[in-house]
């Protein structure tokens, strides 16, 4: 779709062309931002995106199938258990292949501690961009205890490889249980603490209550999804729309925005992590012994093909589409990521808005350039 | 002016340079140490014990680096900026007192010298903003402009408000009139005041705008590197420094309240101590606002200021003058202040005309959304 371009989005020349980024600290990564202003004021606004660009998409051409899921890990390398699942449950589909019910709970599991974890980051840096030093210490602190879970069962901190065609790598450690009941209560003791650290301070409502805000026709235009599509008032979660996996045993809460600002986008957030510590108390509750992996062969052979499959990452609807030629490598594989899609809302989010607001405004979409660039 | 004077003075400035100097490099350290206490961190630990000689360190880091100009830059203004920065702020101690007679040359109009010379560093600001010709920098000095300018008015005005209380300028006599009682009792909007705008003039958090990080990346200081950054970096301090000593001047007694034991050199000894304290505890409460709060944005700032801030240092002004023209009490002004401040607060915080009800998002549960997947928002 054309983004209309709004009246107020004429520069004069006596307007000061201001480049936010790429080097700029917080632009979360290696993107561009140009903005005129007129004062303090921004009268138009230009993302450049591209400076991330590796190529993933046509490096996937050339991998084999189970070798493509490191490539998925660099896509959000925030939320890359997401990806991997998304990339494995695509091939699974391509193929055919019952996975196992322990290895599904093992990536719902993973995959919403991934989701908590992922939004603890955007939590701290959200403070960061508006001024505040203390969350992103509180925030990290919530999303270290995860990563040292992640690294326990994966080996790994962030690039994790775990997710495998079929199941997961290997069983869970021993220890898991116990791990597992000291970081759900350390988490949820943690959100409380991080909610009430920042969310209904005054200076933080006044500066993100009504800003950058967009009407939900406007978001499903633009091809928003995730909590930046929530937090204008649509209860979309592919999650339960399209239930993937074993998501349709969990009861859990879809938290819904009423205005769609900053203030919002960012609470919906705050409650996601809440939400899913529940799915991940269900799914602890229900974890069965058994396989962990289906049978299949190492070297991966969907028939020829081609499949499109939507998943709820933390940013939003991650879609994969794979077209398989019959060989041991995809013939073609397109991601739909969200921050990319999400991005697309900016310039409609910073209509009227001040410098001060883009910084804001751009921390609520909590974009991850990786998966932007691709 | 005889030699002796000369001597007397110079040897006077040296000592004074030379305190605040070292006050400068605790300052540092305390402020890394305070913040990591907030965040849960150990701040520095590895230079001296429990990095106590980090500020030297960093010292010697900073004066040993390149100082970069850049090639558009307005080389003169560009070198000019961090003096004009950092001589007012020096300046400013020349009359502030530590404690009886312990001060280089103590002014009769000594509240007004301060506030003449503390309006000086917002040039340095926009000298560093206009000189390094760089677009953030640019914006950056603007805002401190128009910042520290409009806060200047309420600033002014608090100490305004004190001197009709002391009936002086001198600020000796200041502290004198609080033997009994600091004047925080008498007017604690007025300290409400001082603070607030202080902390607009230090450009520290919440009013941190004109060299925010993750704005405009530092703002005049951008592209400043090495000692004439650390010139800006020495200033800053020096003025949080000032500012709490000056609300502990004005309004909490100094050096007088309450009253120290004995006397002599003990005395004086213990009653700097009590003012070190003091003004310890004020900086430590700037700490603290650093460590929690978010930066507002520089409309609402301003907003602030002039709707809020300035109105009240007027009223103040004239609940003071109505009280000692008619000779009514002093505890009738605390009540007048008192009122006022309660009303302000009430003003920012429950921001009349909105309801007060908490902000949340609703949540709707998975099963209804199974069952009817229209459900939206307002049937939650």
């Amino acid at each position: 779709m054309q983004l209309q371009e709004q009246p107020t989005q004429q520069a004069d020349a006596i307007d000061l062309m201001v480049n936010m980024g790429p080097q700029h600290p917080s632009t979360h990564g290696v993107f561009r931002l140009v903005i005129w202003v007129d004062g303090e004021k921004i009268v138009r606004s230009e993302p450049h995106i591209g400076y991330l660009h590796r190529g993933s998409e046509k490096l996937c051409e050339g991998e084999q199938y189970s070798q493509i899921i490191t490539l998925f890990d660099r896509l959000d390398y925030v939320g890359n258990l997401n990806c991997e699942l998304a990339i494995c449950m695509a091939t699974e589909k391509l193929m055919g292949i019952e996975v196992p019910e322990r290895a599904e709970y093992i990536r719902v599991i993973l995959c919403e501690l991934n989701r908590i974890a992922s939004h603890m980051l955007f939590y701290g840096v959200y403070g960061l961009d508006a001024g505040a030093m203390t969350p992103i210490l509180y925030g990290f602190r919530e999303r270290e205890r995860v990563q040292a879970l992640f690294e326990a069962v994966t080996g790994a901190r962030m690039m994790h490889n775990y997710i495998r065609i079929g199941g997961v790598n290997e069983d869970l450690p021993d220890d898991f249980q116990p791990r597992m009941d000291t970081l759900l209560d350390q988490l949820e003791r943690g959100i409380e603490e991080c909610d009430d650290l920042l969310s209904q301070n005054e200076m933080f409502l006044a500066r993100t209550k009504g800003i950058g805000a967009i009407s939900a026709e406007e978001a499903i235009d633009l091809g928003v999804t995730g909590p930046a599509l929530r937090a204008c008032g649509v209860p979309e979660d592919v999650r339960i729309s399209e239930p993937y996996s074993i998501y349709d045993r969990f009861d859990f809460g879809i938290p819904v925005g009423t205005y769609g600002d900053c203030w919002d986008r960012y609470y919906v957030r705050v409650e996601e992590m809440r939400q899913s510590l529940s799915i991940v108390r269900q799914a602890m509750k229900q974890l069965p012994e058994g396989e962990i992996a289906a049978n299949v062969r190492r070297i991966a052979r969907p028939p020829k093909g081609e499949v499109y499959l939507r998943t709820e990452s933390p940013r939003g609807d991650f879609g994969v589409f794979l077209v398989s030629d019959g060989s041991d490598m995809p013939y073609r594989v397109k991601v739909r990521a969200p921050s990319f899609c999400n991005l697309q809302a900016l310039q409609a989010m910073l209509r009227d808005a001040y410098i001060a607001d883009a910084v804001i405004v751009l921390g609520s979409i909590d974009i991850i350039l990786g998966e932007v660039d691709r | 002016m005889t030699l002796l004077q000369v001597v007397y003075y110079t040897l006077g400035a040296a000592a004074l340079f030379g305190f605040l100097s070292l006050v400068v490099l605790v300052l540092t350290w305390a402020e890394r140490k305070a913040l990591a206490r907030i965040q849960m961190r150990m701040g520095p630990m590895r230079v001296g014990l429990h990095g106590t000689l980090q500020p030297i360190a960093d010292g010697i880091k900073l004066f040993t680096k390149e100082d970069i100009l850049p090639s558009w830059a307005d080389r003169r203004v560009y070198w000019l900026a961090p003096v004009a920065v950092f001589v007012p702020a020096l300046l400013l101690w020349v009359t502030l007192p530590m404690a009886r007679d312990l001060v280089l040359r103590n002014l009769e109009l000594g509240l007004f010298y301060i506030t003449a010379i503390s309006v000086l560093s917002v040039m340095g600001l926009v000298m560093a903003g206009w000189g390094s010709a760089n677009k953030y920098a640019m914006i950056g000095g603007l805002r401190a402009a128009g910042q520290l300018v409009s806060y200047e008015i309420p600033f002014i005005m608090a100490i305004v408000a004190v001197a009709m209380l002391a009936q002086s300028l001198d600020i000796t006599k200041v502290v004198d009139a609080q033997a009994n009682f600091g004047y925080a009792l008498i007017q604690p909007v007025g300290l409400f005041l001082f603070l607030t705008a202080g902390l607009a003039e230090l450009g520290r958090t919440p009013f941190d705008i004109h060299h925010a990080e993750s704005e405009v990346v530092g703002g005049p200081f951008v592209e400043y590197s090495g000692a004439h950054w650390a010139a800006f970096f020495l200033a800053e301090y020096l003025n949080t420094f000032t500012v709490a000593a000056l609300t502990v001047l004005l309004f909490l007694g100094g050096w007088r309240w309450p009253a120290m034991p004995f006397d002599g050199l003990a005395h004086s000894t213990l009653s700097l101590a009590w003012f070190l304290v003091k003004t310890a505890l004020v900086i430590w409460l700037i700490f603290w606002i650093r460590g929690t709060f978010p930066r507002l944005r520089i409309d609402q700032l301003m907003s602030f200021g002039w709707k809020l801030l300035v109105p009240l240092s007027f009223l103040n002004i004239i609940a003071t003058a109505v009280v000692l023209f008619y000779g009514w009490p002093l505890w009738g002004l605390t009540i007048i202040s008192l009122l006022l401040l309660g009303g302000t607060v009430y003003v920012i915080f429950k921001n009349p005309g909105t309801d007060m009800r908490r902000e949340t998002v609703s949540v709707i549960s998975a099963r209804d959304l199974r069952r009817n997947p229209t459900v939206d928002a307002a049937d939650a």
